[in-house]
């Protein structure tokens, strides 16, 4: 067997170096620190549920549940319901979403399906991502300015048309639900095209091929096997944008109206948890600000579920292919 | 009599296949309905298109023409007056934004680390990655009444109640989820290769992350702070009850301060219309400041991958 001579024994060239035990005190002391730092998520997110929590207590304890089912918000006399704004939440960020999501989805298929060269496609991507970069107090003021002046004469003619129905019964008059419901469309709508977008960005070209073998045209395609197999995620992102839509605060504030009356007319104005507390947090006290923290429990809880579900819905739904 | 042709055979009888011409046939249902679906979805992303294209025009038309040195700073002017500009709100949002990042970037970096370098995916990083989850899913309202719980009205802070500090740490509640994501995802995009050769010189782990791993993961991890700073800029919900207003320029950490999107919340509802006219004006910078932060860090992207 032929040595080289230079290396006359192992032991000249590699030489054991024992760590110091600072530096393993180093690498203990970092792992240790980051799991610290890891650790904030969960105390911050306890920490928020905890702090509504506490200091809902007096309001839960006072109003029970009759405080999601009864409309009189009057601080004046101590008495709370915020049906009227849950129920705000709800029919907006509901109404918002079906609106939201053929637009959401119908330009996500546009800009994925080869449809139109690259950079076209490409630039409506960027120019939608950009959409969702805008801050909403913005959006809001755009709302107050621009929109609600333009739509004013549309909701007029529906007014009109179908004011013998009970959504569209009052005089639109500036702010209310319609306005507000447009303008989360406009925020919630490039949450729904880009995660579509990665959707069926994902979906496996073996899938396209296939269906394209077999002879199907474009939209037999999409709707027959596109689709179907990206549906986990784009459902899990409507979730997503659902709890977004909730939870909106500035741009709403500044358009519905924030109206404690109750009314099914969506031209009337109405109001949301996120506004009520937007409006009235900073001038409340006493069993007020308690009523308010229940609001807040109450429009957590919401969005804690819709959140947990489109979790749920992408990780257990997703197809296997 | 090379090549006789074969009589017999008769396409009519034994055909299997449609042999008609595979010409485009526009008259087909199936091409109409084709050609109309893709028509609606043209129409579609055109809508998609359209409110960014409408905002954006009338921030710059209403806003630009305000634009000026005096509007970047000046101090507003008092409710109903005009002249004076935006500079101490414009300043304290930078303030704010400033506090926030410096409180989650290494919160946010440190626990990305340690669910993609040390967590091995036992149950604490899958709790922690839900509750980040959940926590980048909470609304911005909340985040704001968490921290004027915690903050403002029990007065930690020298006994002062609404705060920049207050406005700062609301923003980075709501900065920590995304800088925690980027953070772990990035880091998985690290070849496993670079690891193994940091430890096959001798590399203690602190030192192949802090080397190695991070600075591989760079670019993502940057791209996503960008995006998260851009994005608690532009917040208003999170400082309306924390950082509070000021007509002044900022008096220290401990005191309220003025910030561009409350400004834009508090001068849209007045019914003065220099004061709407300033709204705009600090939309006009706001929107200016975060467009820029979004094309910088696709920037930083594309520098990256050339």
């Amino acid at each position: 067997m032929p040595t080289d001579p230079s290396l006359a024994s192992p032991a000249d060239v590699f030489t054991l170096r024992r760590r110091p035990p600072s530096e393993k005190l180093l690498d203990t002391g970092f792992r240790q620190l980051t799991l610290a730092l890891a650790s904030a998520v969960a105390f911050v997110l306890i920490g928020i549920f905890l702090t509504v929590f506490v200091e809902a207590r007096e309001a839960i304890a006072q109003f029970g549940s009759t405080f999601l089912t009864t409309s009189d918000w009057d601080p004046g006399n101590d008495t709370f319901g915020a049906w009227v704004a849950i129920y705000g939440t709800l029919v907006s960020s509901l109404l918002a979403l079906v609106i939201a999501v053929p637009l959401g989805v119908g330009t996500a298929i546009f800009i994925t399906e080869d449809i139109i060269p690259v950079q076209v496609r490409e630039t409506i991507g960027l120019m939608v991502e950009l959409l969702a970069a805008l801050p909403s107090v913005v959006l809001g003021l755009w709302a107050i300015f621009v929109l609600e002046p333009a739509i004013r004469p549309v909701l007029n003619l529906l007014h009109h048309l179908l004011g013998w129905t009970p959504f569209f019964s009052t005089v639109p008059q500036g702010p209310g639900m319609a306005p507000a419901i447009l303008i989360l469309v406009v925020m919630v709508m490039p949450i729904i095209t880009s995660i579509s977008r990665d959707a069926l960005n994902q979906v496996p070209v073996e899938l396209r091929q296939g269906a394209y073998g077999v002879g199907t045209t474009r939209w037999g395609a999409i709707f027959s096997v596109i689709l179907p197999a990206a549906v986990s995620a784009i459902v899990g992102g409507v979730m997503l944008s659902l709890g977004r839509a909730m939870g909106e605060t500035m741009a709403v504030t500044m358009i519905i109206g924030n109206s404690l009356n109750f009314s099914l007319s969506l031209l009337a104005p109405g109001n949301t948890i996120a506004s009520l507390l937007a409006n009235q947090f900073g001038e409340a006290d006493g069993i007020q600000i308690s009523a308010l923290m229940y609001a807040a429990l109450i429009l957590m809880i919401l969005t804690f579920v819709v959140n947990v579900a489109a979790q749920w819905i992408v990780k257990r739904l997703s197809l296997r292919y | 009599m090379a090549n006789p042709a074969p009589k017999s055979i008769s396409y009519a009888n034994t055909d299997l296949f449609d042999r008609r011409p595979l010409f485009f046939d526009g008259s087909l249902k199936r091409n109409q309905l084709n050609l109309l679906l893709t028509g609606i979805a043209a129409l579609f992303a055109s809508i998609a298109v359209l409110p960014l294209v409408l905002v954006l025009g009338h921030v710059l038309v209403k806003g630009g023409s305000l634009f000026s040195w005096a509007l970047l700073t000046e101090l507003p002017p008092a409710p109903g007056l005009s002249g004076g500009g935006i500079g101490n709100a414009i300043f304290g949002t930078i303030v704010v934004t400033l506090i926030a990042t410096l409180i989650a970037v290494p919160i946010g970096v440190g626990g990305g680390v340690f669910l993609c370098e040390y967590s091995r995916n036992g149950w604490f990083a899958q709790f922690v990655r839900f509750g980040n989850d959940v926590l980048a899913g909470v609304p911005s309202i909340i985040a704001g009444i968490f921290i004027y719980g915690l903050v403002v009205a029990t007065k930690v802070f020298f006994d002062q109640s609404y705060s920049a500090l207050a406005g700062g740490i609301a923003l980075s509640v709501l900065m920590l989820p995304t800088v925690i994501k980027t953070t772990d995802e990035g880091l998985r995009l690290v070849p496993q290769e670079l690891r193994w050769g940091s430890y096959g010189v001798g590399a203690s782990k602190f030192v192949t992350v802090m080397r190695i791993t991070l600075p591989a993961a760079f670019t993502p991890i940057s791209t996503g702070i960008v995006l998260a700073v851009a994005r608690a800029a532009g917040e208003t919900a999170p400082l309306i009850f924390t950082a509070l207003f000021s007509p002044y320029w900022p008096d220290g950490l401990f005191s309220p301060i003025a910030s561009m999107s409350v400004l834009i919340y508090n001068f849209a509802i007045m019914p003065y219309e220099y004061q709407n006219a300033l709204a705009w004006a600090a939309s006009f910078v706001l929107v200016v400041m975060i467009l820029g932060a979004n094309l910088l860090s696709r920037w930083i992207t594309r520098m990256a991958k050339t």
